[in-house]
């Protein structure tokens, strides 16, 4: 079938920031999630978890809350002190209020979802109306000694708990004054700590108020009177997040020591009507603080630290033993962080600051299935091309014939021009760039790199000429009247006259770069080719189904039309379309060679599915040219050993 | 809980199934596909889970099949006779059955067998037995008449036991209903035993079917009769030698599964070890139900009306029923999951008219444990069910346990003690609990009026029925803390799971308090003790191993330079070993103590009231007791129920926490806390060289992963197949 030789790439120092927020939810199935460096991820979690939309980081602007309101409404607070609201259409912030408390620590939506609440390090809680196009101040609520570190409403909207340092109070929202002040208990297995810090409050539906804390504990507390009424402690360091179950039947906790433990309301006895909070499962997903929880009806979902996103279904919900009662870790973005020029061997790398330019190497040798090639020529970094100003890069591309750059932050867009002498390489960057290019969502270059495309984030799509090192507008492609929506993904055709665009609505946009005229072509209403037409009537293989992480990448073989290469995290995959479609008999992976078995069961066993799973975790690949692919992977240990270390758990002893 | 899964209806166009149902359905070597045999002429291989036929033959017109088809398991062949004597085999791309391999015999075939792992087995109507390979040599041979001329097979099942093929069939005599045999085939070496199969009391009946299962040692034949009721006889697998003509008694297993009028013939069959599938009427005007029966617990577990009637036909295959649902051959998957007492309390049938019939949803264990009065049962219901007849015990007028109160008020110590052996020796009743709280409330009562009265042996009996409690009886450990009755405080605290700290604290006193002397007249059981003084003899081998502790070597540890005095004798740290500080009538009492529940904070204010020397004793023997614990490798000390490691140490901590300034002071005391000490050391030593063993491992780890990881970058070849 194919042999190949692969640049195996692991020099790509990627880490991924911390999770510091999850906020699910429940009418659209999707989850959002923050993370350290100021970036927003919007997970489909129906369409197998997918990472549909992102918004950039930004430095100064650290979420220390999300959460969803309106029902469709995302809104994030940070230290900077300023609420955001992002539009989910566009791909940007709509806007930016600042709360005047200093920097903000928690934010909640009402449970109409009409009104956020928002705690301050100057221990004040601010209370803002949510109106169709912005946020409102309102009024604040009775200050309090120190930072307000947790929110949470009561479901009927009444009384709010606000978690602080060594003290949780409940609010009137009527009148806004406190009526409890619960003090939280400084003993930590009898040793005074400092300060309690109560990392999360829970008010339930009951007027019961669930508090975890620094010094490890999960405590009841009756609101009515003020007191405590039950206390668990189950970590040795702090307990830093917590979520409850729309149905209050269940609630989830994750500490500093990775654990996350899940709780449920039991009856005492076999048909007793009463019941009590025990601690059922703990799970050790995570080797870091679990900074963040969120419960989604059939789902425990957590992040923290150690950059992984953990969606671990829960066994007694999940009706189908199937892949979706599987547990799912997501490290890495499904959107491409790798760009590569087939023409000179290069690899675009983005970073959230800065791009870095490898030249790959090359050998003279060949081998067997297998073997690593002696090098003769090793890989090179060529350039690090650090971004100005505190945005984070959005996206990057390298134009294939390797002597262009673009790349775009939220309000700047950058075009270099390349130029190589021998083993000198000289920038420069292309100034006179018109001024409405300031943005994009998705850059690309066509396949002869004398034509760019630009996706703004309000739908349009920008055509330019590249040109003895200068840049000339050719046309924009305006969105359809009334839409925004951006387009996130971009194809062009080889000869450069066709450039697809796909937006987050799952429809592609065809348009003919010549004649300046835009197809649509909705998914539905498309002309499927004769061979997904025999996909479709056959079925894929069971095993090709059941795969639960989403195709990255698709690319077609140059010189061989009937290769499609597709990958995801944890396999790369070679279709073959002239060969026949496996069924479910057939074996769908085969990692060894056939040995014992004559030409004739090779042919007649031979499917049009040529998986390999060597390269993982695989973050990009592509066809350099016909006999030779890169692979850039990621190892998780070499994230791992650039976090801060664990906390250390000893194993022999006490 | 079993249950019956979403039935499959296969089509039976293709059968000529008569009134008289099919004549039987066979595995094949496929696990999903059957041979289903109609009455007539046909034979149709059916795939379940596809519900359709793979293929059909028929014999010609005028021939009819006399034995089901079966498949061989050893070459996929189906093999079926027609015409009592013709025997027919073809495989799957044969067409046309006049055209296949065809073999006349010489007597007439009542069956065919044909199970996993052997060769086909062929049954003659005279009983004699073939094997399929030996018979096609010489199809002709001569057929013996094993069963006389009035026996008649009326069915028969083919087995593997532990890899020999085993087989059974029922004759009965065609004149005198109701005789029944029993045949046990067995091959190489070629045997038959015979057994007369004895009806019981219920002579009249007839048994109506048959069905049987196989373990080790016996073959367990279970017949439903037409009382309704299903009847258990174990035959012996391996013939017992020398007596001819043997019987078998039935025993009744469940009363009335269906309706003992039931004209149409009903069946039965075993699923597994706990579970039957009946077929029939449950009750004489209902229509017919496929019921599955818990054996174990004699429940009902699921049943399924089957209104369109039956064939009174039922076969079971690996998980799956079969039988003639109205036109249709019927396929029922059936699941069970192993049986818990919950599970088998089973479910109600749904009875179509809930008024009449109040049924009890299952056995009242209560009463049908204990004595239980047999006209209740009988008018509750028939559906209550019993493996054995319960023995009706006779209740006597007056309650036995009354009149022993009564007794006790007054009578001698002598009398009492015999009374109450007459009412140990009784049928244990429910409230037997109380009563005997009663009565060592009783005694001790007397006890308290009467400073002579102590009826020890009474005590003693009560105590050893496993049934009290201290906080049942608390005044029984003080009357025999009174007394000093070591023995009894022995038992008690064997016993009793529930003694205060308090109390166990004051036996512990009496335990070290008591001379020697008066120790060694007293009977005491002495089973935790094993003879710890046996091992002073190998001294020479203790010397060689000298004192390991956890795999350190003592001597190595430069933990003992702290302690010169001891290095230079070592022997002497031997010789503390060697022998028990105590007679071992005490260390019975004291291991006694050993095994006794507490918790730690109520204990440690009464550890401190023991006076120094008895204290320093019991570290003694306590730490002679780890001593020996350590020294095999399972840490553990010989005998029977002897103190475990954990609870000598918790003790030695325990002791030490409480009278540790008192004990410091003491001289005699010093070279044990000296050892101690040692020991802790040595334990914490141990600890951090895991500690460092653990990191150099991780080390190790590193390293090995970093042999792996094939740097930043590399060219490889990838050949995709």
């Amino acid at each position: 079938m194919g042999e190949f030789k692969v640049h195996r790439v692991r020099f790509f120092n990627y880490i991924p920031s911390g999770i510091r927020c999850v906020a699910y939810n429940n009418q659209s199935n999707r989850l959002a999630v923050s993370r350290t460096d100021g970036t927003v991820e919007i997970y489909n979690l129906s369409a197998n978890y997918f990472q549909e939309k992102f918004f950039p980081g930004h430095e100064s602007r650290s979420t220390e809350a999300l959460c969803w309101a309106e029902g469709q409404r995302l809104f994030s607070a940070g230290l900077n002190g300023e609420i955001i609201e992002y539009d989910l259409q566009a791909l940007n912030i709509k806007y930016a209020v600042d709360a005047f408390g200093g920097p903000i620590w928690s934010m909640t939506a009402s449970p109409s979802g009409s009104q956020l609440l928002v705690g301050c390090e100057d221990g004040s809680v601010k209370l803002f109306q949510i109106t169709p196009e912005k946020i409102e101040f309102e009024r604040n609520f009775d200050r309090q000694k120190s930072r307000i570190l947790s929110l949470s409403w009561h479901p009927s909207g009444t009384h709010i708990a606000a978690g602080s340092i060594d003290y949780i109070s409940v609010f009137d929202v009527k009148s806004g004054s406190a009526i409890h002040k619960m003090m939280v208990d400084r003993q930590y297995m009898g040793v005074s700590k400092r300060k309690c810090i109560v990392w999360g409050v829970a008010f339930l539906s009951d007027g019961t108020v669930i508090s975890v804390d620094s010094a490890g504990k999960v405590q009841f507390w009756d609101s009515a009177t003020g007191t405590l009424a039950k206390s668990h402690l189950i970590a040795n360091a702090d307990v830093q997040s917590i979520a409850v179950a729309e149905q209050e039947d269940s609630f989830v906790v994750g500490t500093a020591e990775g654990t996350v433990f899940h709780f449920q309301l039991v009856p005492v006895a076999s048909s007793s009507t009463e019941k009590q909070w025990v601690r059922t499962k703990p799970f050790q997903h995570h080797t870091h603080d679990v900074r963040t929880v969120a419960h989604s009806p059939t789902a425990l979902i957590s992040g923290g630290t150690d950059t992984h996103l953990v969606i671990r279904p829960l066994m007694e919900k999940v009706e189908v033993k199937n892949y979706d009662a599987a547990l799912r870790k997501i490290t890495f973005p499904h959107r491409r962080l790798i760009s590569c020029s087939k023409k000179r061997q290069l690899l675009l790398f983005q970073f959230a600051h800065h791009l870095e330019l490898w030249r790959l190497g090359s050998t003279v040798a060949t081998g067997k299935n297998g073997d690593t090639l002696p090098l003769s020529k090793n890989a090179e970094h060529l350039l690090h091309l650090k971004t100005k100003g505190p945005e984070n890069i959005i996206c990057s591309c390298i134009s294939p014939c390797g002597s262009w750059i673009a790349c775009s932050t939220a309000s700047r867009f950058f075009l270099y021009r390349l130029t190589y002498q021998h083993d000198n390489l000289s920038l420069k960057r292309v100034s006179k760039m018109p001024a409405f290019l300031r943005s994009a969502v998705q850059i690309l270059f066509s396949e002869d790199s004398a034509k760019l495309f630009v996706a703004s984030n309000q739908g349009s799509l920008h055509v330019g000429q590249l040109l003895e090192g200068r840049f000339r507008h050719l046309h924009t492609f305006q969105p359809q009247s009334g839409t925004v929506e951006a387009m996130c993904l971009l194809a062009v055709s080889p000869d450069g006259d066709w450039l697809a665009a796909s937006g987050t609505s799952a429809g592609v946009h065809v348009y003919s770069v010549k004649h300046l005229k835009v197809f649509e072509y909705s998914i539905p209403g498309k002309q499927y080719t004769e061979w997904s037409r025999t996909v479709q009537k056959q079925g894929f293989h069971h095993l090709w189904l059941q795969r639960d992480t989403p195709i990255t990448h698709i690319s077609f073989h140059p010189k061989r039309p009937m290769h499609i290469l597709l990958h995801d995290a944890y396999m790369f995959c070679i279709i073959d379309k002239s060969l026949p479609l496996p069924n479910d008999k057939t074996l769908l992976y085969n990692p060894l060679p056939p040995k014992s078995e004559s030409d004739v069961v090779r042919r007649r066993t031979a499917h049009a599915f040529k998986i390999s799973k060597i390269y993982k975790p695989l973050l990009f690949m592509d066809l350099l040219d016909e006999g030779t692919l890169v692979a850039v992977e990621r190892p998780l240990d070499d994230i791992i050993a650039q976090l801060p270390p664990p906390i250390k758990k000893k194993k022999f002893g006490t | 809980m079993a249950t019956l899964e979403e039935e499959i209806a296969l089509s039976t166009v293709v059968l000529g199934a008569g009134p008289d149902g099919l004549l039987g359905v066979e595995p094949t070597d496929k696990a999903d596909q059957f041979l289903v045999t109609d009455s007539g002429r046909t034979v149709v291989h059916y795939k379940v889970s596809d519900q359709k036929p793979l293929g059909s033959w028929s014999v010609k017109q005028g021939q009819v099949i006399t034995c089901p088809a079966v498949c061989s398991f050893q070459t996929g062949e189906y093999i079926v006779v027609h015409d009592n004597k013709v025997l027919r085999i073809w495989n799957n791309e044969d067409v046309n059955l006049d055209k296949v391999f065809k073999a006349t015999l010489s007597a007439e075939v009542y069956r065919i067998h044909s199970i996993q792992g052997t060769e086909p087995v062929v049954l003659f109507k005279e009983g004699a037995v073939r094997g399929l390979e030996a018979l096609l040599e010489e199809p002709q041979q001569k057929i013996e008449a094993v069963i006389s001329d009035e026996e008649v097979i009326k069915w028969t099942k083919f087995f593997m036991v532990s890899k020999h093929p085993v087989l059974i069939f029922i004759t009965e005599k065609q004149q005198q209903h109701g005789n029944y045999f029993a045949y046990v085939q067995m091959f190489n070496p070629c045997t038959l035993s015979k057994y007369t199969l004895l009806l019981g009391e219920e002579e009249k009946t007839v048994i109506k079917n048959f069905t049987a299962s196989v373990d080790r040692k016996f073959i367990c034949l279970m017949s439903l009769s037409s009382d309704g009721c299903i009847y258990e006889s174990l035959i012996p697998v391996y013939p017992s030698d020398g007596e001819k003509n043997q019987k078998v008694v039935r025993s009744l297993l469940l009363k009335t599964v269906v309706s003992g009028s039931a004209q149409k013939s009903v069946a039965l069959t075993i699923l597994d070890q706990n579970h039957v599938a009946v077929l029939g009427p449950p009750l004489p005007a209902s229509k017919e139900c496929l019921s599955i029966w818990n054996i174990k617990f004699q429940t009902l577990q699921t049943s399924k009306e089957l209104p369109q009637g039956t064939s009174g036909q039922l076969w079971y295959y690996g998980e799956t029923l079969f039988m003639l649902h109205g036109k249709y051959l019927t396929v029922i998957p059936y699941k069970c999951e192993a049986s818990s007492l919950a599970g088998a309390l089973g479910k109600l049938k749904h009875s179509q008219d809930p008024g009449t019939h109040t049924i009890p949803h299952f056995v009242n264990w209560e009463t049908s444990q204990g004595c239980e009065p047999g006209s209740q049962n009988s008018e509750q219901s028939k559906r209550i069910l019993r493996r054995r007849k319960t023995e009706v015990s006779l209740q006597p007028e007056v309650p036995a346990s009354t009149q022993l109160l009564l007794n006790i008020k007054k009578d001698s110590e002598k009398h009492i003690e015999i009374e109450l052996r007459k009412f140990l020796a009784l049928k244990q009743t429910p409230d037997f609990h109380t009563v005997v709280g009663d009565i060592v409330a009783g005694l001790l009562g007397r006890c308290k009026e009467e400073p002579s009265f102590y009826p020890r042996n009474c005590l003693m009996q009560l105590i050893q029925t496993h049934m009290l409690s201290y906080s049942l009886c608390p005044g029984l450990l003080e009357i025999a803390l009174e007394k000093t009755d070591v023995q009894m405080l022995q038992l008690c605290l064997q016993q009793f799971p529930d003694i205060p700290e308090s109390v166990t604290c004051t036996c512990l006193k009496i335990f070290l308090s008591i001379d020697d002397d008066s120790l060694r007249e007293i009977d005491i059981n002495m089973e935790s003790v094993s003879d710890y003084n046996d091992t002073a003899q190998d001294e020479n081998m203790e010397e060689q191993t000298g004192i390991l502790q956890n795999g350190f070597s003592s001597e190595e540890d430069n933990c003992n330079s702290c302690d010169p005095e001891l290095n230079q004798k070592p022997q002497d740290a031997t010789q503390a070993t060697t022998s028990c500080p105590v007679i071992p009538q005490r260390a019975a009492l004291l291991n006694a103590i050993l095994h006794s529940a507490y918790s730690e904070i109520f204990l440690l204010p009464y550890l401190k009231d023991i006076p120094a020397q008895h204290v320093t004793l019991f570290l003694q023997y306590l730490y002679f007791l780890y001593l020996k614990c350590s020294k095999n490798a399972t840490m553990t000390l010989p005998g029977i129920h002897p103190p475990t490691l954990s609870q000598i140490m918790d003790w030695i901590c325990l002791l030490l926490d409480a009278n540790f300034t008192v004990v410091v002071m003491m001289p005699e005391a010093k070279r044990l806390l000296m050892n101690l000490y040692k020991f802790v050391k040595s334990q914490i030593s141990v600890y951090s060289e895991l500690n460092k063993i653990e990191v150099s491992f991780r080390e190790l780890q590193k390293l090995n992963q970093e042999k792996h990881s094939r740097g930043l970058y590399s060219i490889e070849v990838l050949h995709l197949f």
